[in-house]
């Protein structure tokens, strides 16, 4: 073991320090250790080089330095934002700060993942911990070396300064600071100290994109490699056969056919022979289990809504009697269709398996899990596999499912060769794990000019809402309260989608809050208020929202909309929600051109605690408020025997920049630690339209994708012409 | 397998692909550009635009056989160093959330400014809807456009 390293714990997430063989200082942090309570250091300390950390800061003997991002980068911005809460706390420039990628740790840790808006959340305080603690053992190093008290020294973008004037750069000390006692209990900086936190930060990766220079997995070559793609069954529910492979490999680029379980890949020497190649091959597929359609599917959920068969994840007081002494009962179903997530770079990855080791590359939001999965896929050991995340052309939940590295791996062992497997879009969009269907009933009971009872039914295709769910608002505002969910099992796979659940949930639950206003002829933001009001000082712990912050983000959102005084001409519509930690709220403008409803302008107050990155964090919500309107308004996808409808953009819609409104975001300005941004001005998007399509055309509408209904979205021809 | 001799980026290459292979399977695949992106195969998403004698099309659609004699501009060579304006108006409003779809914009972008040097937001609108950004960053595309147009002017 080496003298000149120190190991020592402090913490659960203990910190470890070397020097490095090329000069230098390395600091690493376990950000996710309470996680993952298997979690082991390594004894030998000699053996330890940057991979054993997931988070980690180099500093280089002259002083540069280099920040490993943890987690992958889908496009929520974290390869920059969590970066800058190290550089932060170490007290450098952002511009001498070099960020990397770094790669899998299979080892030792766990949630190296991008998924639920959770990175900055649980990132918060160790990773300004690590910077703070490499900060000091600076400090420390150099008051030793003037023989004065650390407490003596300052620091200002990566130089130490003494009480006598003196000075020391980073590099100077980081020799010195490697051999240092890992100090505890370092002291964080005051918010109102922040240099790098809470200010503008560009993408880190910008240059790269806008230059064209090879970031993604779809980019990503080895010498030896070949491409493959892979004919699957077209329909869920269906078999491979037989088939007829004659015409591929007589193809110019095609090299190999190789059929894997239901599966036929094509290997060749570029992208458009494998895609070529597989389409010229001629299999007959057979029916294994049903093939569903979506007709199936809206009855059996339709039947699940009206059946007794539920579980109860929440129930409060007796909603039977509520509705048995109600004045007046409000009901009301609301529909949704599967989704595609259609991330921009179509699924892809390189494997390249030999008999010593497994070499992955590629974009993945669940690198760690995934790399479990191939490891027992081959029966190999998880220590032979290395990992390495690229940056990925959007996630939205698909790359949480690694079925397409199994895929790449399982071909590259066959093959015995390098290969890199690509979708076609078609593959893409027809071999999801798609947003699953559900339908929702909310049923409301009304006595005495007060809401006495809710209860939300929930109907959906294979999994329902998270546990967190049937907490969220107005759990606790409604004495009486239940929250019942079924499932039916489908051969179609489906999975997270971004925001999932409430990216639906929030759209019938804020609609519904809409027509419970109307109903019950009060002012729809102030029946949200008044029912807040009840939840305040609640000591119901397991409540998920603020009732105080919602209250804020709604009266900031009234203000700034000008709800209520706009003038003739314009109708507005009203959500507000909470998911992943943050308080959202949100209000469209609509305005009538020749009978049709259209969005002009959306104004949103978010109350996600401190902004590390306002930059960033605005392009998240402008993103997800026009992502939840385009998949409200045009998001069609569904079944028929096994097949999906659409398999490329020409007959599945996205949202463009014709259909964009205007969009103004309003920052509520706290000191409390920062929430998730990747979802939550999503799920209210949907609501806030539809609202204000209500008011503008007098139809409530109650099933997306709201063009699939043309009527409805079109002001009566009486009212026109009245 | 026939021969092709391609200007792509101002340097004449060749290249030896059956004739139906799309130009963008060729600069990705062949020539190791891979700024150009495949993101549907049926010219419905703008991910793959590149220029053909300074017009901006849809690389997954044109065969090699159709662009042959032709002068091509990819990302990669719309400038030497991203200093193109609307490279540089793309960084300044920081436009990328996962980055994918960009480089198409930009081809978009920059081959409309070419024939429109003072839009008005409607202009821009309509010369950017053929581009699906599926982060939907349409907001800044948007005020990108528009300041690449103020500092070209």
């Amino acid at each position: 073991m080496s003298t000149s390293s120190k190991l020592t714990f402090s913490r659960r997430g203990f910190i470890r320090t070397s020097s490095l063989a090329s000069g230098g200082l390395l600091i690493g942090f376990n950000l996710f250790t309470a996680c993952s309570p298997k979690a082991k250091p390594p004894v030998d300390i000699s053996q330890l080089d940057f991979n054993d950390f997931n988070a980690f800061i180099k500093i280089a003997d002259n002083g540069a330095v280099t920040i490993f991002s943890p987690n992958p980068e889908i496009g929520q911005g974290v390869k920059t934002s969590m970066p800058m809460l190290i550089a932060e706390e170490l007290d450098v420039a952002w511009n001498n700060v070099y960020v990397q990628q770094g790669i899998l740790d299979t080892k030792n840790y766990t949630r190296q993942v991008a998924g639920g808006s959770q990175s900055i959340r649980f990132g918060w305080e160790p990773l300004r911990q690590t910077g703070a603690t490499a900060r000091q053992m600076l400090v420390n190093a150099a008051a030793k070396k003037w023989g004065v008290d650390p407490s003596e020294c300052t620091t200002h973008e990566g130089v130490i300064t003494n009480a006598a004037g003196k000075k020391l750069g980073y590099g100077d000390v980081v020799k010195e600071a490697a051999q240092m006692e890992v100090p505890e209990n370092v002291v964080l900086k005051n918010p109102e100290d922040f240099k790098i936190i809470n200010t503008d930060v560009k993408n880190v990766d910008i240059d790269k994109i806008i230059s064209g220079q090879s970031l993604f997995g779809m980019d990503y070559k080895k010498e030896g490699m070949v491409y493959a793609a892979s004919l699957r069954p077209p329909a869920f529910g269906q078999k491979l056969e037989s088939f007829d492979d004659a015409e591929t490999r007589n193809m110019a680029g095609v090299l190999d056919v190789i059929k894997f379980g239901n599966k036929i890949a094509v290997l060749a020497t570029d992208t458009w022979s494998a895609m070529k190649g597989k389409n010229a091959l001629k299999a007959v597929w057979t029916e294994d289990t049903k093939l569903e359609s979506t007709a199936d599917h809206d009855k059996i959920l339709t039947d699940l809504l009206n059946g007794n068969k539920v579980e109860t994840l929440r129930k409060d007081g007796d909603i039977k009697m509520a509705f048995a002494a109600a004045d007046k009962i409000v009901e009301r179903t609301y529909h949704s269709p599967f989704l595609p997530h259609n991330c921009m770079e179509p699924m892809n990855f390189f494997a390249d398996v030999t008999e010593e080791k497994i070499h992955l590359v590629g974009p993945i939001q669940t690198p760690e899990r995934t790399a479990q999965n191939v490891a027992e896929l081959l029966d190999r050991d998880v220590d032979q596999i290395h990992l390495e995340m690229t940056r990925m052309g959007g996630g939205f939940g698909r790359r949480l499912y690694g079925d397409f590295v199994l895929e790449a791996a399982e071909i590259s062992h066959l093959a015995k060769k390098p290969v890199k497997l690509v979708f076609s879009r078609e593959d893409d969009m027809m071999d999801g794990i798609y947003r699953p269907a559900i339908k929702y009933r909310i049923k409301a009971a009304i006595k005495d000019g007060q809401i006495t009872a809710y209860h939300l039914k929930e109907a959906a295709i294979n999994t329902n809402m998270y546990g967190l769910i049937p907490n969220f608002f107005p759990a606790g505002a409604i004495e009486n309260y239940q929250v019942d969910v079924a499932n039916y099992q489908s051969n179609i796979t489906t999975g997270a989608w971004r925001a999932p659940y409430t990216n639906f949930l929030a759209f019938a639950e804020q609609s519904f809050f809409d027509e419970l206003a109307e109903t019950m002829e009060v002012d729809r933001v102030q029946m949200r208020l008044d029912l807040l009001q009840k939840v305040k000082g609640t000591t119901d712990d397991r409540i998920q929202y603020s009732p105080e912050r919602m209250e804020e983000v709604i009266k900031v959102a009234v203000e700034k909309s000008g709800w209520g005084k706009k003038e003739t001409g314009i109708y507005q519509g009203f959500a507000a929600y909470y998911c992943h930690n943050t308080h959202v709220a949100e209000v469209a403008d609509v305005q009538v051109e020749d009978g049709v409803p259209v969005v002009k302008k959306v104004s949103c107050v978010v109350d996600c605690g401190i902004v590390v990155n306002p930059l960033g964090a605005l392009n998240q919500i402008e993103g997800g408020i026009i992502d939840g309107i385009g998949h409200a308004m045009y998001g069609d996808f569904g079944f028929e025997e096994g097949k999906p409808i659409a398999n490329n953009f020409d007959r599945y819609r996205l949202i463009r920049m014709r259909e964009v409104p205007a969009i103004e975001t309003h920052f509520i300005q706290n000191d409390l630690s920062p929430t998730g941004l990747g979802e939550p001005a999503l799920p209210p998007a949907g609501a806030a339209i539809a609202n204000a399509f209500k008011a503008a055309t007098g139809n409530r509408l109650t099933q997306q994708p709201f063009v699939k209904n043309p009527d409805m979205l079109r002001v009566p021809e009486k009212e026109i012409i009245g | 397998m026939p021969s092709y001799q391609l200007k792509v980026n101002g340097e004449t290459q060749t290249v030896e692909v059956g004739e139906d292979t799309p130009i963008l399977w060729i600069l990705r695949d062949h020539m190791d550009l891979v700024g150009t992106k495949f993101g549907c195969g049926i010219g419905q998403c703008g991910a793959c635009t590149i220029h053909l004698d300074g017009n901006a099309v849809r690389s997954c659609s044109l065969t090699v056989a159709q662009v042959e004699g032709k002068s091509i501009t990819t990302i990669e060579g719309l400038s030497a160093d991203a200093s193109h304006p609307v490279q540089k108006a793309w960084k300044e409003v920081d436009v990328p959330q996962c980055g994918y779809c960009q480089a198409g914009q930009i081809m978009t972008a920059s081959a409309f400014l070419e024939k429109n040097a003072n839009p008005t937001s409607e202009e821009i609108k309509s010369a950017m809807h053929g581009n699906i950004c599926r982060c939907a960053a349409y907001t800044r595309i948007h005020k990108a456009v528009e300041t690449a147009a103020n500092n070209m002017g």
